[in-house]
């Protein structure tokens, strides 16, 4: 046989034979518009929506929560409208996951109110003994670290001005600490004392998830 | 004969990366034991960095790169140099590549317990530590290529062939996966969006445990097991097609991790299409081993290296049976994100790639210290916890996954839901304690196995006993 004599030859030929596969079926898509659409319906997310998705990777939420619901009657059934590509057009990193030890939650933007959020994140067995979800209460203790903020939407390309993503910061932190704030007691119950007119990173994850889903669902009821 | 001796040969390389494995597969179990028991009981959860997000990673990556890697350079580096009768041209970089390669995975470990975590699977690490993973390739890579161009025998045997793909196709799949573009040292942004970094993150993800947890695994068991029996590989044309087949099939077939997904179709469907033909040349190389044994089963008694062989590529052979099933839609439906698939991936990694590995040094260690093996009746100890520790892991887990399926679809007569999600999951606890326990046995045995090899490292060396020259010539002569 003559090319395992020839180690460099044979090297190469392997990549080759490698790489048809991943260009067919990878780096051809990468640049086909269909795979990764784009919709109007669907908005980046805000500098505190971003944070909160950062924190989301950081913890590795991931590992247990997956965020794509497929066509099957019963997944439809249990978490809501299954999930299409153009949803995920700013989601870098994609967070699909892979395990479903707790549920999905590509749908769970406006499901709950923050403030049931804030008690679930502080203590799941508080709510659902036998959860094992483990417990995030030091989320609330660190203040959010904003000051990459503006750099990592425009890494991103979600077109914001240094000025947009300021007041988008601003606003959040208005709504969370306002004494008419809906979950202002639980928020309140949860948060140390001295943050409670900071944005926490706690506020951020739940801004975060209260995000997921929501373009789909205005969208439905417009309709 | 071919061998001339230890001295000639580099083999202080091959120990140390083999106890580096060592090191890092017992790190990387007590932290899968771990979060094993967060999985029924979140008590241990016991501060951010010891939660279940941020420690399953640990697992998985001190598993897949520590253990996984270290093993293979481990290997390599032996059959490198014996296949060629050539030493390792450059020492000095092989030593680095130990250093940087150990560095590199303990800081792995920290960053992602401090929670810098990329999120794509099996490429979480962050950028510095990625550049770092980089180097260290290419450090490997320069070794192996000039092994291979000033090598002593012309033919490259098929362990060789392999390797040669294994340091190729591990270098492409994660450069392009870990593409990314940095906030700060410890933060970055992947290049792709959506579902092209979930279409580019698993053609990664799938060919990472193919080129970590099965390429090079069968370099190992093409070439000691004909060793550890003084049998010659039973078709070469087999070993051939299984090759150029396998290398061929794997990189098409990434998408039956997104089955049903927002992916376009046509990739999912022509994943599905190539998993199905992977069991050709996969079924090729279990054929081959057990072939090599024909008329010489006794060996499987007498031999006590043949077993984890043969169960090893057992395992093998089992997996690439269960995967491209679990891999059609319809099964797909019901199996994705259950513990189905943790089942499937334990029988890959604590069967096949832990048995191949563990007879791998089992050859190799007392070969290069010029010591015998401490205890044979320890190794065989050994065998028999992980393989009973790994039997009950996969199929609790199996049953397992079952379960969750079936009652996660199950509705009642008017339609609706039968179960809530927390019925489910609390239903799953008795397995996830049982799956603990398992991992208690499969863990015993790792104890033993490393006690063993320690103690043949620090017996007096018997010099007359190292070299027992087991048909040497075979592995050579094959063209
Ligand atoms: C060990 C696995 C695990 C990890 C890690 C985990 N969760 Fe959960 N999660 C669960 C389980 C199980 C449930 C269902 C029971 C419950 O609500 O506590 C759940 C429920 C939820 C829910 C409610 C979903 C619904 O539809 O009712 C949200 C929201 C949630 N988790 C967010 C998170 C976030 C954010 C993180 C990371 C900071 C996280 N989880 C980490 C297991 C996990
Ligand atoms: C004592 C033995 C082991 C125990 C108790 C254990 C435990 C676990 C647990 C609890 C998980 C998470 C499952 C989930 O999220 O539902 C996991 C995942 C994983 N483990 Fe292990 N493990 C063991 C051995 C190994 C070995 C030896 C390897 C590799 C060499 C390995 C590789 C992996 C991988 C790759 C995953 C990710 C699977 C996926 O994402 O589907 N494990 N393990
Ligand atoms: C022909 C061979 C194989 C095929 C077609 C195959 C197919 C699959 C499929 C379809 C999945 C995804 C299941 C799901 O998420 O729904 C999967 C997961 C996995 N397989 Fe295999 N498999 C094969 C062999 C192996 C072998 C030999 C190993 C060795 C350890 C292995 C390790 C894994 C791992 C680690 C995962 C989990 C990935 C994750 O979700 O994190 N597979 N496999």
């Amino acid at each position: 046989m003559g090319i395992t004599s020839k180690p460099v030859v044979f090297a190469v030929l392997s990549a080759a034979v490698i790489l048809i596969g991943s260009t067919v079926t990878v780096f051809i898509p990468l640049f086909m518009p269909s795979t990764q659409p784009v919709s109007a319906y669907v908005k980046p997310y805000t500098s505190v929506e971003l944070e909160g998705r950062d924190i989301y990777m950081r913890e590795g939420c991931n590992n247990c929560h997956t965020q794509t619901v497929r066509p099957l009657r019963t997944e439809v059934l249990r978490y809501g409208e299954y999930s299409k590509p153009e949803e995920f057009a700013y989601d870098r990193p994609f967070l699909w996951g892979s395990r479903r030890t707790g549920p999905d939650l590509n749908r769970i933007g406006g499901k709950y109110p923050d403030s049931w959020h804030y008690r679930h994140m502080q203590s799941p067995q508080s709510m659902f003994e036998k959860s094992n979800m483990p417990p995030y209460g030091w989320l609330a203790k660190n203040r959010l670290d904003t000051s990459n903020s503006y750099k990592k939407t425009s890494i991103l390309g979600y077109g914001f001005s240094e000025q947009d993503v300021q007041v988008q910061i601003s606003q959040y932190r208005s709504k969370v600490t306002a004494d008419t704030y809906l979950s202002k007691e639980t928020r309140d119950l949860v948060t140390p004392a001295e943050l409670h007119h900071e944005l926490t990173e706690m506020d951020a994850i739940i801004a975060y998830l209260q995000k997921l889903g929501r373009d789909v669902k205005n969208l439905e009821t417009k309709k | 004969m071919s061998e001339t001796g230890t001295e000639q040969y580099n083999f202080k390389i091959v120990r140390s990366f083999a106890f580096s494995a060592l090191f890092w597969l017992v790190i990387g179990l007590i932290v899968g034991l771990w979060i094993a028991f967060e999985m029924f009981n979140p008590a241990l959860n016991l501060a951010p960095w010891l939660s279940f997000g941020r420690l399953r990673v640990v697992h998985t990556n001190g598993l897949g790169l520590g253990f996984g890697l270290a093993g293979i350079f481990a290997t390599s580096y032996y059959i490198l140099q014996r296949l060629t009768r050539t030493a390792l041209p450059f020492p000095r970089l092989a030593q680095a590549h130990l250093y940087l390669f150990n560095t590199t995975i303990a800081l792995a470990a920290l960053s992602l317990m401090a929670g810098m975590n990329t999120t794509k699977e099996y490429a979480e690490l962050e950028w510095p530590i990625d550049i770092a993973v980089v180097v260290f390739w290419v450090m490997f890579a320069i070794n192996v290529f000039a092994t291979l161009i000033k090598r002593r025998e012309k033919q490259m045997y098929i362990s060789l062939w392999y390797i040669i793909a294994m340091t190729i196709a591990i270098a492409i799949l994660y450069i392009v996966n870990n593409l990314e573009i940095p906030v700060t040292l410890f933060k970055s942004y992947t290049v792709y969006a959506g579902a092209n970094d979930a279409n580019v993150e698993w053609w990664y993800g799938h060919n990472i445990v193919g080129f970590i947890f099965t390429v090079p695994i069968l370099a190992m068991f093409y070439y000691f097991l004909p060793k550890s029996t003084g049998l010659p590989i039973f078709s070469h044309r087999l070993s051939i097609i299984s090759f150029w087949a396998l290398n061929f099939a794997y990189l098409w077939t990434g998408a039956h991790h997104l089955m049903l997904s927002p992916l376009p179709e046509w990739i999912q469907t022509v994943a599905i299409a190539f998993s199905i033909f992977l069991i050709a040349p996969s079924w090729g190389s279990v054929i081959n081993g057990y072939y090599t044994l024909q008329g010489n089963w006794e060996q499987l008694r007498t031999n006590y290296l043949v077993k984890f062989f043969i169960f090893g590529i057992t395992f093998y052979g089992l997996q690439t049976l269960q995967g491209p099933l679990q891999g059609l839609r319809t099964l797909n439906a019901f199996f994705h994100f259950t513990d189905w698939v943790v089942g499937h991936v334990h029988m890959g990694t604590m069967g096949w790639v832990t048995m191949i590995i563990s007879a791998s040094f089992y050859y190799m260690i007392p070969r290069i210290t010029g010591n015998q093996l401490y205890s044979i009746k320890l190794a065989n100890t050994h065998f028999w916890l992980i393989l009973v520790g790994q039997l009950i892991w996969t199929i609790t887990m199996w049953i397992a996954g079952i379960q969750q399926g079936a009652m996660w679809k199950a509705t009642n007569p008017d339609g609706s839901l039968m179960y809530s999600f927390l019925d489910t999951l609390t239903s799953l606890y008795p397995y996830y304690r049982l799956r603990f326990a398992a991992g208690v046995i499969y863990f015993a045995g790792i104890l033993i196995f490393v006690w063993n090899l320690i103690m043949t490292v620090r017996q007096a060396p018997q010099k007359d006993e190292a070299e027992q020259p087991i048909q040497n010539k075979e592995l050579q002569s094959w063209g």
